[in-house]
C-alpha cells in the first residue's frame, strides 16, 4: 500500500479505496448512484433474507393497514405486506431491466456493427427495417406481444427489448461507421480475416462506450416501461410482486385513503430509474464526453 | 435541394410499407376479434347468429391477403376507411383526437424548451457546482418517475390543495373545450398534462443543452471571443448557445413526434380524448382499421420529422447543404 | 299479471339509503344541467337494439322511448314494470295469457316533429323480434314466445304469443328496446347506428367521439311535467380515478355503474353530506367454468372437490370489503322469486355450513379420482381488476387450501373471450353472466348445453340439463316454475357441477347530493331515461 503523496503522478498505483474516492470527489453523484444500485442488487439478490414476510402472503384480517412496526410500510387491499413486496419487486425491476437492456443492446450493437461493416445494399435494408421498428409506436408493439404470447414477465421482457434493438443499432452503427475505413480494419480485411471475426474483433471493441452507455440507459427505460405496460394492464400480471404493478390496481383506487398503497412503490420506481440515470450520465461524462447521440 | 427533398419522400415509401405489414400481422395475430368482443364481451346474453353478421358487415371472412391489400390499396388513394368499431370514417375519429394530441404536444414542448434551455444553459457554465447537481438531479427525477404516477399525484395535490385552502375541491375539467371557443377553460384542462409532460420531456433537452453547450464552449472561436473581453454572458447568450442548438432542436423535435402519437399513459390519467387513448381503445377493441390507420399516421409522423429535422440543420447551419 | 306481481312481493326492501336526503319525498325542482359520467370508452354504435353494453344505454338511452319499463320510482324490484308509451297499467294477457294490448299514448311526436304511432313499435319490434337478414339484432331469442306483432289501429299494438310465458313481460321491458321511427328504417336499416332520433325526454343535441354527449329537454314529451332538467351531458371516463376525481371536484353529479366499497368509503369520508349512497344486489355474477373436454375435470368427482373447496360465506364477509361482491346465491338472482334461499342454498355442496367437512370431502374426492396434485392447472382470467383478478386471486387461494396448485393466466379481454370461445385452451376459467332486466328464466340460459347455447364456455354437453331448462322455462305457473327451477340449479351446481356460481356483484352507487329522484336497480342498465331525476342547488349550499 502506497502513501498518499504517490496519487498524483503515479495514478496506477492508487488503491481501490482512493480510487473510490477521488471518483466520489469527481463524480458525486455517479458514485452514489453506484451505491444505490449495488444495494439494490444486494437486496435483490437476498430477497428472502431480507424481506420480513412472504410477499404473497394475504392476510384478510389486514387489509389496507398504515405503516407500522409489523408492516414497515403498510399492507395492501389484500393484507400483503408491502414492504416485502417492494424488496421482491426489486428482483422483478432488476430482471426485467438487465435482462431487455443487456439483450437489447447487444442485439443492437451486433447488427450495427454489422451493418456498417458490410455497407451497400445490405446497409441500406437494414436501415430501413430499423426505421419502421423506430416509427412503430411501442406501445401497439407490447400490446400485440402481451396478447399474442400472454403476459408472463418473459414476454414483458420480448415487448420491453424490441424496441431497444433499434435505437442501440442506430447509435452503434454511426459509430462503427467511422471505424470501417481505419487503417487496422483495412489492414484486418487484408489480412483475409472472416467478416465474423473482424466485426466481432477489429470493430466491436471500439463501440463499447456508446454501447455501455445505451445498457445503462436502457435499464431504467425499461424499469419504467415495464411500469406504464403494467399501469395499462399488459404487465407482469398477479401474484407476481413488481412495482409496476403494485401501481395499478389498489395504487389508483386507494390513494387517499391508503397512499402508502402508491406513494412507495412509486418511490421504487422512480428511486430505481433516477439511480440508473444518474450513473449513465456519470458513464457518459467519463466515457465520452463527446458522445450526445441519444 | 429539390433533388434532395424528393429523394427523402421516396425514402419514406419502404418504411410506411414496413410498417404497414408489420402493423397489419401483429394486429391479426393477436387471438380473438372485434365482433366476439362486441357481443361476448358484455356478459349479456347475444343471439349467436351475431357474430357471423358481424363478421361478414366488416368484410372479416375474407382472405387475409384480400384484407390486406384492400386496405393499403384505400390508403394510397386517401381512403382510411371506418372504424370498425363505430362504424365512423377514420378521418373523423382522428381528427376530433388529433386537434387535441397536437395542442397537448405543442404546450408540453413550449413547456419543456422553457424548463430544459435556462437549466442546461446554468449547468454547463457553472459545470461541477452544486448547482450543476441540483440541476441534474431535478432534470432527472422528472424522467425517472412513471408518467401516471406524476400525473396521479398532481391530480390529487390540486384536490388536496384547493379543498384545504378553498374548503372546495376542485380538479381541472374533465371535458374538452376548444381553445377558440373557451381559452380559459381549455388552458386549465391542458396545463396539467402539458406540465407534467414537458417536466419529463424536458430532462433530455437539458442534458444536451449542457453537453452541447460544454462542447462549444471549449472550442476555439469561443475562447478568442472571451479573450477579446467579451462578456462571458453574451457568450454563452449569442455564439455558444447559437452554434448548441442543433441537437437540442433533434432532440425536441424526436419528442414532438413522439408526443403526437406516444402520449398513451398521460392521456389515460388526465381522461384527455386524445389519439393516445384512442389507440389503447382501438388494440383493445381489435379495431383492426383504426389502428392500421392510426399506426401509419404516427410512423408517417415521425419520418416526417427526420425531413424536418434535417431541414432546420440546414437552415441553422449554413455549413450543411444538402445536395 | 298475477305472476309479476308475485314475484315483486319478495322482492321488498332490496334498496338501501346509506346516507341523508332522497328516501323522503320532496318537491321535484325544475331546470340545471345535469352532467354525468359513463364509465366506458364511449358507444360503439348508437343502434341500442344491436348493441349489448351500457355504454349505449347511458349516455343514449334519454333520448328514446320505450314500449314499456321498471317502475322508476321502485327500481330495486326486479318485477315492477310500467308503461312508458303505453297507457294505464301493464297490460294483462288474455287468451290464457297469450295475447296482449297495449294503447300508446296520444300525439306522441318524434322529435323531428313527425308523429309516433303503433306502425312504428311495431316496426321497432319487429326488428329486434323477427331482424330481417343481415340486421343485428342482440336478444332476438328473448322473444322466442312471440308468435306476431299487430297493429289494429295507429294507437294500439298487440302480442300474440305462441305460448303462455312469465318471461314475456320482462322481455318486453328490456332497456334496449328503444322505438325508432319507421320511415327511417324503411329508409335504411342501418340508420340509426350514426343518428339518434327518437320521443324520449331529451333531445339528442351534440357529439364528440369518445368524449361526450349532450341533450335538452324535449318541450313536447308525452309525459306531461316531466322532464325536470333542462340540458344532460354524459362524458366518457374510463378510468375509475377519473370518475372518483370528477365527483368530488364536482365535474360530475353521478356515475351509474357502480364502485368498490373502498372508494364508497373515501369518496363518503370526503364530501360528507354531499355525496348520497345507494347500494343493491347487482344482476351479475361471476362464475368458475371448468373445462368438460379437459382432463382430469371431466370427472364429476375432481368439479365437486372445486366447489367444496370454495369458502362462499366467509369469501362474502371479507371479499365485500374490497370488491364488488358480496351475496353468496344459485343461478338466480338473489333478490328474485325464483331464486333460493339460504336454506335451500345450504343443501348444495360448497354451500353447506361446515367448511372443514367439506374440504375433508373434497381431498378425498380428489384423491379418489387420482389427481395430480404436483401438477399446475391453467386458471383464465380476464384483466380487469373489478372483481375478476380479486375473485380469481381468492379462488386459487380456496382451491390451494386443499392441495390443488392453479396458476393464473391473465388475458386483456380480446384474447380472454378467444379462449374461452375458441382454443378452450383452459382448465378452469372466470365467466360472467351480467343481465338488465331481471329475468331468470331467460338469464339462465347461460347453464344450458354448449352446444345449444356457445355462451357456455364449458363446453358440458348433457341433454337432461337442456330438458330441465327447457321444462321450467316452459312453466308458467310461477310456484311450479320455481320448483322447477330448484331442480335445474341443483343440477347445473351440485349433481353435475357443470359450473361453479362464485358470488353475487354488489352495486353501490354514489352520487352528489343535489343530484335527486334516481334510485339503484340491480343492474346497471336499468333506470336511466333520466326524465324523473331533478338537480337541487340548494344541497350544495
Amino acid at each position: 500500500m502506497n502513501t498518499a503523496t504517490t496519487t498524483a503522478d503515479a495514478p496506477t498505483q492508487r488503491t481501490f479505496f482512493q480510487k473510490v474516492r477521488r471518483m466520489a470527489r469527481r463524480q458525486p453523484l455517479g458514485a452514489g448512484s453506484a451505491v444505490f444500485i449495488l444495494l439494490m442488487l444486494f437486496v435483490a439478490l437476498f430477497a428472502e433474507v431480507v424481506a420480513p414476510q412472504d410477499p404473497l402472503d394475504m392476510n384478510f384480517a389486514d387489509q389496507l393497514i398504515g405503516p407500522n412496526l409489523t408492516y414497515l410500510l403498510g399492507t395492501d387491499e389484500l393484507g400483503r405486506d408491502i414492504f416485502s413486496r417492494i424488496i421482491y419487486g426489486s428482483r422483478t425491476a432488476l430482471q426485467i431491466g438487465f435482462i431487455s437492456a443487456f439483450v437489447g443492446a447487444t442485439l443492437g450493437l451486433v447488427l450495427g456493427v454489422t451493418s456498417a461493416y458490410l455497407g451497400g445494399w445490405f446497409d441500406l435494408i437494414f436501415q430501413r427495417i430499423m426505421d419502421v421498428f423506430m416509427a412503430f409506436p411501442l406501445i401497439i408493439m407490447a400490446l400485440a406481444i402481451v396478447s399474442v404470447f400472454g403476459s408472463g414477465t418473459w414476454n414483458v421482457i420480448i415487448a420491453i427489448t424490441i424496441p431497444f434493438i433499434p435505437k442501440c443499432a442506430r447509435v452503434v452503427r454511426s459509430s462503427a461507421l467511422a471505424l470501417r475505413d481505419i487503417p487496422y480494419v483495412d489492414a484486418a480485411r487484408a489480412s483475409g480475416f472472416s467478416h465474423t471475426r473482424i466485426v466481432l474483433v477489429h470493430m466491436v471493441p471500439n463501440v463499447m462506450a456508446p454501447y455501455l452507455i445505451m445498457v445503462t440507459s436502457f435499464v431504467g427505460q425499461a424499469i419504467l416501461l415495464e411500469a406504464s405496460l403494467s399501469y395499462l394492464g399488459l404487465g407482469v400480471q398477479e401474484p407476481t410482486a413488481a412495482w409496476g404493478l403494485m401501481l395499478r390496481g389498489g395504487a389508483e383506487q386507494f390513494f387517499e385513503s391508503a397512499p402508502w398503497v402508491a406513494i412507495f412503490p412509486g418511490l421504487a420506481i422512480t428511486l430505481a430509474v433516477f439511480a440508473f440515470n444518474l450513473f449513465g450520465d456519470a458513464l457518459r461524462d467519463a466515457l465520452d464526453p463527446k458522445l450526445r447521440s441519444m | 435541394m429539390h433533388k434532395y427533398l424528393v429523394k427523402r419522400m421516396l425514402m419514406m415509401v419502404p418504411t410506411l410499407i414496413g410498417a404497414a405489414i408489420l402493423v397489419f400481422t401483429l394486429m391479426h395475430m393477436i387471438p380473438g376479434d372485434i365482433c366476439a368482443l362486441r357481443y361476448a364481451g358484455t356478459g349479456g346474453s347475444f343471439d349467436a347468429g351475431l357474430i357471423e353478421i358481424c363478421r361478414d358487415e366488416l368484410g372479416l371472412n375474407r382472405p387475409l391477403y384480400i384484407q390486406f391489400f384492400s386496405w393499403l390499396g384505400g390508403f394510397f388513394i386517401g381512403d382510411f376507411g371506418e372504424s370498425m368499431w363505430t362504424g365512423r370514417a377514420i378521418s373523423e375519429e382522428i381528427g376530433v383526437r388529433a386537434v387535441l394530441s397536437l395542442q397537448v404536444a405543442i404546450m408540453a414542448t413550449i413547456v419543456s424548451v422553457i424548463i430544459a434551455i435556462p437549466l442546461g444553459t446554468i449547468s454547463a457554465i457553472r459545470q461541477n457546482t452544486w448547482i450543476d447537481y441540483v440541476v441534474r438531479c431535478f432534470s432527472i427525477a422528472g424522467i425517472a418517475m412513471p408518467s401516471f404516477w406524476l400525473g396521479i399525484l398532481i391530480m390529487l395535490g390540486l384536490l388536496w390543495t384547493t379543498q384545504h385552502w378553498f374548503g372546495q375541491a376542485w380538479i381541472p375539467p374533465i371535458q374538452y373545450v376548444s381553445p377558440i371557443e373557451d381559452p380559459i377553460g381549455n388552458l386549465t384542462q391542458l396545463i396539467w398534462p402539458a406540465l407534467a409532460t414537458g417536466y419529463r420531456y424536458s430532462a433530455v433537452a437539458t442534458r444536451m443543452t449542457r453537453s452541447a453547450l460544454l462542447e462549444v464552449l471549449r472550442e476555439d472561436y469561443i475562447r478568442t471571443a472571451r479573450a477579446k473581453g467579451v462578456i462571458e454572458k453574451l457568450v454563452v447568450n449569442r455564439h455558444a448557445l447559437k452554434n448548441s442548438m442543433l441537437p437540442v432542436v433533434t432532440v425536441i423535435g424526436i419528442e414532438f413526434a413522439f408526443l403526437m402519437g406516444g402520449l398513451v399513459v398521460t392521456e389515460q390519467v388526465f381522461n384527455l380524448n386524445g389519439l393516445g387513448k384512442l389507440f389503447v381503445d382501438s388494440v383493445t377493441n381489435h379495431d383492426y382499421a383504426l389502428t392500421q390507420a392510426l399506426v401509419m399516421l404516427v410512423a408517417f409522423i415521425f419520418v416526417m420529422m427526420n425531413i424536418v429535422i434535417d431541414l432546420i440543420y440546414a437552415w441553422l447551419d449554413p455549413r450543411i447543404r444538402y445536395s | 299479471m298475477q305472476g309479476i306481481r308475485a314475484y315483486a312481493a319478495a322482492a321488498v326492501g332490496v334498496g338501501m339509503m346509506l346516507t341523508t336526503g332522497a328516501a323522503i319525498a320532496e318537491t321535484p325542482k325544475y331546470g340545471g344541467h345535469f352532467t354525468y359520467v359513463v364509465p366506458a370508452k364511449g358507444p360503439p354504435s348508437f343502434d341500442a337494439h344491436r348493441e349489448t353494453t351500457y355504454a349505449v344505454i347511458h349516455p343514449v338511452r334519454p333520448y328514446y322511448s320505450t314500449l314499456l319499463r321498471v317502475n322508476p320510482q321502485n327500481p330495486a324490484d326486479p318485477a315492477d314494470f310500467v308503461c312508458d308509451l303505453c297507457v294505464g297499467d301493464v297490460p294483462k294477457g288474455t287468451n290464457d295469457g297469450k295475447t296482449f294490448t297495449f294503447k300508446l299514448h296520444e300525439g306522441v311526436k318524434f322529435h323531428d316533429g313527425t308523429p309516433l304511432t303503433s306502425a312504428d313499435v311495431k316496426a321497432s319490434f319487429d326488428r329486434i323480434i323477427f331482424p330481417p337478414k343481415g340486421v343485428s339484432s342482440a336478444r332476438k331469442s328473448f322473444y322466442k314466445m312471440v308468435e306476431s306483432v299487430d297493429t289494429p289501429d295507429a294507437s294500439t299494438v298487440v302480442f300474440q304469443l305462441k305460448y303462455a310465458s312469465t318471461s314475456f313481460i320482462p322481455a318486453l321491458a328490456a332497456p334496449y328496446n328503444f322505438i325508432y321511427s319507421k320511415a327511417k328504417l324503411d329508409m335504411d336499416q342501418r340508420w340509426y347506428e350514426k343518428n339518434i332520433l327518437g320521443s324520449g325526454p331529451f333531445v339528442f343535441k351534440e357529439y364528440q367521439p369518445g368524449a361526450f354527449m349532450t341533450g335538452e329537454k324535449n318541450p313536447d314529451y308525452y309525459l306531461k311535467g316531466l322532464p325536470y332538467l333542462d340540458k344532460i351531458t354524459a362524458i366518457f371516463a374510463n378510468k375509475e380515478s377519473i370518475q372518483v376525481q370528477a365527483l368530488r371536484g364536482n365535474r360530475a353529479s353521478a356515475q351509474f355503474r357502480g364502485f368498490p366499497p373502498k372508494t364508497r368509503d373515501d369518496l363518503v369520508r370526503a364530501l360528507g353530506d354531499k355525496a348520497n349512497v345507494q347500494e343493491t344486489d347487482w344482476n351479475c355474477v361471476l362464475l368458475a367454468t371448468p373445462n368438460h373436454t379437459r382432463k382430469p375435470f371431466d370427472d364429476l368427482r375432481v368439479r365437486r372437490a372445486l366447489t367444496l373447496a370454495v369458502d362462499r360465506w366467509g369469501g362474502s364477509q371479507y371479499l365485500s370489503k374490497i370488491a364488488i361482491v358480496k351475496t353468496v346465491g344459485g343461478i338466480v338472482y338473489p333478490n328474485h322469486s325464483l331464486a333460493a334461499t339460504k336454506e335451500e342454498l345450504m343443501q348444495m355442496d360448497g354451500y353447506k355450513a361446515d367448511l372443514e367437512a367439506s374440504r375433508a370431502e373434497a381431498r378425498k374426492l380428489l384423491e379418489e379420482a387420482g389427481m395430480d396434485l404436483s401438477k399446475t392447472y391453467v386458471f383464465n382470467n380476464r384483466g380487469v381488476d373489478q372483481p375478476y383478478k380479486v375473485v380469481g386471486v381468492w379462488l386459487i387461494d380456496q382451491w390451494r387450501q386443499i392441495g390443488l396448485k392453479f396458476e393464473q393466466k391473465v388475458q386483456p379481454t380480446g384474447p380472454f373471450y378467444a379462449t374461452l370461445r375458441e382454443s378452450g385452451d383452459f382448465d378452469v376459467s372466470i365467466d360472467f353472466n351480467c343481465q338488465s332486466i331481471v329475468n331468470p328464466p331467460i338469464d339462465t340460459s347461460k347453464y344450458l348445453s354448449s352446444d345449444v347455447n356457445p355462451a357456455n364456455y364449458s363446453r358440458v354437453v348433457d341433454r337432461k340439463l337442456d330438458a330441465m331448462y327447457e321444462d321450467m322455462l316452459l312453466e308458467s305457473d310461477p310456484a311450479k316454475q320455481r320448483v322447477k327451477m330448484r331442480a335445474y340449479e341443483k343440477y347445473i351446481l351440485h349433481d353435475q357441477v357443470t359450473q361453479m356460481i362464485t358470488l353475487w356483484w354488489r352495486r353501490t352507487t354514489v352520487h352528489r347530493s343535489h343530484f335527486k329522484g334516481w334510485k339503484v336497480s340491480p343492474s346497471h342498465y336499468l333506470g336511466q331515461a333520466l326524465d324523473t331525476v331533478w338537480l337541487d342547488p340548494d344541497a350544495d349550499k
